[in-house]
Formats: C-alpha cells, structure tokens, sequence
C-alpha cells in the first residue's frame, strides 16, 4: 500500500536505509569508544594530584561486559513476552511480576534447603541447581494459573480486555510481594560471591555473577530451541502461532498448547529471577516494573514473536543501559533505551529480526 | 391496564412537547429530558455536602479523571489505537500551570488577569493556561503521533509507552537543565507555588470551600462530553472508526489516513491537558514523581473497564476507578478490618485489591460496564454472522493487519 500521507517518513527510511540502522544502534558505543581513544578518561591520580589519563579501551570493554550479562537477564524475562505474544497476541503486563516471585521463590528456597555461605562448592552447585528447578516449576505453574483464570475467559473478548486482567494480576501479585518481603528492597545471600574476579579477557574484568548470567542464557536459549523447533509440543506452538484456527483443525489442543507457552515464559521468567537476586545480591518488590518494561521494549526491538530477536535486543538494552549508566548517569538511562526504542521502530517497524507475523503484515 | 398506558403516554407526550428542542448544532441526542435534570443534580450537587469535605475532593479528583478517560477514549477507542504514554499530556498540561501559572520562573514578572500573585513569575489567567495547554499538548500529540503511523497494533502502544517515559524522564531531569539561569523543571521537588484559579469578579478560589472547584471542573466536564458525543457523530469521528474497523479499506475510499490519526492524538492530548492543568492547580504543586507510567495505565484501565469507545462507559469506568482509588479504598473501608478484630489497615492492600477488582470486572463483563451500541450488537450476535466474522479481527478497538 502506497499512499501519499507517509511520504516523510518513507523518505526518510529509503535515504537512511539499514546502514542507518546499524549506525544508530552503534552510535553510543562507537562515540565512547573514539572518545576514549582521542580524548581518554581519567584513571585516578597521581602522587602529586594530576590526574592520570588513559587512552585505552578497557571501559568500553567492562561497559560492554557488564551489558551483556545485565542483558542475558532482560533477554530471557523478553522470551516469555514474545513467546505469549507470539501465540496470543497479548501484552503480558504481568510478566515482570511473575519474575520478581522468581527471585523471592528461590530466596526462600535455598534458605529452607540451609545453603549459607559456609557451603562447599559441590553442594552450592546441587543447591542452586535444584533451587532453580522448583523455581522455575512454580514460577511455569503460577503463569499458567494466571492464564486459566485471566485471559482464558476472555478468549473471544475484545482484545484490550485481557491486558486490563494482566495488569490486574500484576497488581495483586505487587500486593503479595509487598506483603512477603516488605517495601523496601532485601539483600540476598551473596551465595556466589558475585564482584569475585574470575579471570581477565584482555584487562576486562569477568566477575563471577558475568558467568552466571551468560552461563544460564546459553543453555537456557538452546534447550528452548530444540524445544521449540525440534519437538512436537514446540511444533504445535508455532503452528498455532501462525494461525490459531487452522491449528485447531488439524487436530492440536490449542488450550493446551497456550498453556504450554505460558509455562515454558514462566519458566524462563522465574530462572531469570534467581539470576537477578544472585547477580545484584538483592531483590525488591518492585523490581518485576522495570525489568517487565525493559524486557518488553527488548522482545519489541528484537521483533516481536521471534526468540532470537528478544535474546538480541535483550543484550542491546543491556549494553545501552550500562553504557548510560556508567557515562551519562543512571537517571538519563531509561530515556535513552526508550529513544533508541523508537529509532529502531522508525526505521524498521517490525524490529530488527521481526518477520511478517499476522499483527505487522 | 392499557389505559394507564395510554394515559401515561399522553402524559409524556405533553411534557416532551414542552421542552423546546435543541437547536440543530446541539446534536440530536441533547433535548432528551433526563439531561437538564441531570445538570441542575449535578450543580446542586455540592451544596449537600460541607465545603471541604473529604466526598467532594475525591468528586473533583475523579471528574478531572473523567475528562482523561474521554480523551484516551477518542484515541483508543474512536481511532483504535491503543495509547499507552497519556501521561505525558497530563505532565505537560501540569507542566503549563507550572511554566505560566506560578513564581517558578522566577527572572519574569508577568501578571495577566491572574488575581493577587508574587511580585516574581509569569502569572496568567486560569483560561489562559487552559487554552496554552490545548495547544501545547495537542503539537505534542501530533509528534507523538508520527512516528506510529506506520506501525499496527501494539507497536503503537510500546513507541507511545517510551513517549511517556521519556516525558516523564525529563521533567524529573529537568531540575539540572537550565536554560538561562532558569532550571526546566523542578524536579521531584516539585513546583509548589501554583497559582489557584482566578475569575474576575468571582475572585481567586481558595481550598477551604471546594465547591467553586467543583464547578468549575463540572463545566469543563460538561464541555468535553458534549465535544466527545459531537466528534463520534462528524466526519471526523465516522473517519476514525472506519480507519479502527480497516484502515487499508478506509485509505482507499479516501480517508486521509496522517491526517485522521494526527487528529485523534491531538484531539486526546488536548483532553489530557486540560485536565492536566486543573489537577496541578487543583494539587497546588507539580511534581515530576506524579508523571509515571502507571498513570497510564490506570486512564487506560477506565476506558477499558467502561466500555471501549463507548462515552457514557468512558465516564462510567473513569468515575468508579476513581472512587475506589481515592475514596473507598483509603477513607471508607480502611479500618473495616479493625470492626472484625483484624489487626492490618486495609491500605496495605489496596494495589492488590486493586488489581483483583480489575480482573473480576473483566472476567465478568469483557465489552466493559456500558459496552457502546455497536459493539454489543457485534456482541450479542445482532449483526448477521457472516458480518461479525468480517468484524471479529478488530473488535477489540486495535486494528489488526
């Protein structure tokens, strides 16, 4: 469709085309990265009180680090909305939720299995590797509950009806985190010795809590994979992604599968709660809100309804929101991940690996 | 029996002949007799009550309330597209009063039928404001609006969402850029030398007797519903749900689609402001912490709640959030737990209770409280199968491709 009204716009996208895409997303860290370079940055000062200028890339190197595990987060709190839109078409306002009670879950979980700081390595692996299965069990379970009772009666509704239940539902799960943990925010047992340098990549530090995140969205991003595209439950989903109706008529549950969809987002929302409270050695039970608007705006950047794209704008937020928070100040940061949100939405509509799905076609 | 029936609607006929009808620019939905009853109820209204009583300032919250809902309501639910960053508008109408309504720019001295004002700040009338809003929203509106002509659905609603953060991001930033000696914003310190109404004649209103409040948001009430009601029944209006029901169907016949949408977001924002400036006037300061995203959503929740593009369930939702939020919640049921030896303030969950009512109301009634005429034919399977199945795709006011 070509109508005349567009014109500025259109314009603008042929003139900038894709090139402008990938210079508008590097923009940030390549200003930084030739700033440091020419002009450098203060490294502290000498004996005599002169300060010490360095002309290296060791920030942008522990910025982007620090991004990148800080995204491993987002990205996979993104995978449960995209994979909820990509099936329903529904905003899942109470995503960010089900993830603050991911990490409350596994706080109260290791506590009751009795893992302390004093405990070995062995037993701190099978410790939080059994935390992180009921974890992610009740996290599936509690999103799939919210399911059957918010938005399966609303099936046939008008479609803003199940995004007032969700926000609902992310309300009253607020109230009970407020109720279990108090307003304000908790430490949590610094159980991996989180600012623990664990090597060095070229003089980037690489912390422990960097190993955790990126060490459980790798596996995690596979394992979801080769579900989604390898087995028959995962076939099911995106065929009922593609067309609802014709999924039914040839022979698949389509309730069930929906529900799948929200367990498998849950599932992935509660993992990435546990990493939130062990990376930051706190939680908050307010913390499901920005973490549910940063994941949002990541599964929309990334294109919405596609895997990849969400574990890829995830890691984009998470880079842009270090670099903001390390050079421009931490109150400025939202605004820049919103900006470089609608950058991205005025040069490519349907986000940067999003395909022609049955909302955007 | 029958001639009871008879009799009574002779009864009738006489008294509907009696009121004189409208004139024609009124619209043919305003010599009903039920409206001018309800008017001089809702004028009378106060007098009930004590000046300031804690009734009649959750009635002026909730009918500045009422004004947002009804403009969200032209932009979702006439245009069908879902609006999730309204707050912005609210922010830069409080932000007028703040600007042009009080002695924060303190370099200036400007008094313009403003009353008794500080001898520093730019003063304006009351109207004044108003009017500057209008205008100052509704260009926001439209650059708000342009980069979301292209996207569908709920792309529309993540770009207007990062407007409203952004918004709100700048005006708690605002109180660390300066601009000639003058900072933007005060941040969340807050503007808290804002200006009260002032009418010539009518002097300036004070907070110890609400009731001139009340009318005067009661006016501004009045106005928007009438503006609502007389854009749904224009062209306008017409082109608006043509584009909500098939926008590629409505750009062929001719609907000028950039000039349609920019319309309904202007149009709305102009809403948001209005009220925007009353409720900051009406708070006596402007604080960048009320500018959050969960405005939004609680503007959204009532025209969602009320009806989606219905006018009556727009006032309807916006009245009964509001209520609750503001009166029922924390003045009326606060200590009910208390009278049934409960030792917890029911304050502590009222987000969760909240949250809870949002989910039943809409389990129960999915078209909302007072769904609009079209919709609940759509609903109730009035309209011929075949049509509903045209009709199914966008029935929930999001134009779906």
């Amino acid at each position: 469709m070509r109508d005349r009204t567009a014109g500025p716009l259109q314009f603008l996208r042929k003139k900038v085309g894709s090139w402008g895409l990938i210079i508008a997303l590097l923009a940030l860290p390549l200003y930084y990265l030739i700033h440091d370079l020419t002009v450098g940055y203060q490294a502290g000062l000498t004996a005599s009180g002169h300060p010490i200028i360095h002309h290296d890339l060791s920030i942008i190197g522990v910025n982007l680090a620090e991004g990148l595990s800080a995204g491993a987060i987002w990205a996979l709190i993104a995978i449960g909305y995209t994979l909820v839109y990509g099936i329903i078409e529904l905003i899942n306002f109470a995503h960010g939720d089900v993830f603050t009670m991911g990490s409350f879950t596994g706080a109260s979980i290791w506590t009751t299995l009795g893992l302390t700081l004093a405990t070995g390595p062995l037993g701190l692996v099978f410790g939080l590797l059994l935390t992180l299965i009921v974890t992610m069990f009740v996290t599936g379970s509690l999103n799939v509950l919210i399911e059957r009772v918010a938005y399966k009666p609303l099936r046939t509704a008008p479609k803003l009806a199940p995004l007032i239940t969700a926000i609902g539902f992310s309300f009253v799960l607020q109230n009970v985190g407020l109720l279990w943990q108090g307003g304000n925010p908790v430490a949590v047992l610094d159980l991996i010795n989180e600012s623990h340098v664990l090597f060095h990549i070229s003089g980037v530090p690489i912390y422990n809590r960097y190993v955790l995140a990126i060490g459980m969205l790798i596996p995690l991003v596979f394992a979801l994979n080769w579900f989604v595209n390898r087995t028959s439950p995962g076939r099911a989903m995106r065929a009922t992604a593609q067309d609802p109706e014709a999924a039914r008529l040839m022979g698949i549950n389509v309730n069930n599968t929906i529900s799948l969809t929200f367990m498998l987002g849950g599932m992935l929302a509660g993992a990435a709660g546990i990493i939130y409270a062990l990376y930051g050695a706190n939680m908050w039970y307010f913390q499901g809100f920005q973490a549910g608007l940063y994941a949002f705006t990541a599964a929309v950047m990334g294109g919405i309804g596609n895997i990849r794209g969400a574990v890829l704008g995830g890691l984009i937020i998470g880079i842009v929101q270090q670099l903001c928070n390390y050079r421009l100040g931490t109150q400025w940061t939202e605004a820049v991940i919103f900006v470089y949100l609608i950058v991205v939405m005025v040069l490519r509509p349907r986000g940067l690996l999003g395909e022609e799905t049955r909302e955007a076609g | 029996m029958s001639e009871l029936k008879a009799q009574l609607q002779e009864w009738r006929e006489a008294v509907l002949g009696r009121i004189p009808a409208a004139p024609g620019w009124l619209g043919g939905n305003w010599n009903r007799p039920g409206i001018p009853f309800l008017l001089a109820v809702l004028i009378v209204l106060p007098l009930l009550f004590s000046a300031a009583s804690g009734f009649l300032q959750a009635t002026i919250y909730a009918l500045g309330y009422v004004v947002m809902a009804l403009g969200l309501n032209v932009v979702i639910g006439f245009a069908g597209l879902l609006d999730l960053g309204y707050v912005a508008f609210y922010a830069l109408g409080a932000y007028a009063v703040g600007w042009v309504g009080s002695d924060f720019i303190s370099g200036a001295n400007v008094n313009l039928l403003a009353g008794q004002t500080s001898a520093f700040g730019i003063h304006l009338n009351f109207i004044l404001i108003l009017v500057c809003a209008m205008i100052v929203t509704s260009i926001a509106g439209m650059i708000i609006g342009l980069p979301t002509l292209r996207l569908r659905g709920d792309y529309i609603a993540i770009v207007t969402l990062a407007f409203g953060e952004i918004i709100g991001t700048l005006v708690t930033n605002g109180s660390n850029v300066v601009i000639f000696g003058q900072p933007v914003t005060a941040g969340n310190l807050g503007i808290s030398s804002v200006d009260a109404p002032y009418f010539p004649g009518l002097g300036t209103f004070g907070l110890l007797n609400l009731r001139p409040w009340y009318w005067l948001i009661l006016a501004i009430t009045v106005v928007c519903v009438f503006v609502a009601y007389r854009l749904r029944d224009s062209r306008l209006g017409r082109a608006w749900i043509a584009l909500r029901e098939d926008e590629v169907a409505a750009v062929s016949m001719g609907i000028p689609l950039v000039k349609t949408k920019l319309m309904a977001y202007a149009i709305g924002a102009a809403f948001g402001g209005m009220s925007g400036v009353f409720l900051a006037s009406f708070d006596q300061t402007v604080n960048a912490s009320q500018f959050e995203f969960s405005f939004s959503i609680f503007i959204v929740s009532m025209v969602v709640l009320g009806g989606i593009g219905s006018i009556p369930g727009a006032i309807l939702g916006a009245l009964l959030i509001s209520y609750i939020n503001y009166y029922l919640i924390p003045d009326v049921l606060n200590t009910l737990p208390h009278t049934f030896g409960l030792n917890f303030d029911l304050n502590d969950l009222s987000i969760g209770i909240y949250g809870f009512l949002l989910v039943i109301v809409m389990v129960l009634r999915p078209q909302g409280l007072w769904p609009e005429k079209r919709r609940k034919r759509e609903l109730a399977g009035e309209v011929a199968p075949e049509l509903t199945e045209l009709a199914e795709p966008s029935a929930g006011g999001v134009t779906a491709g």
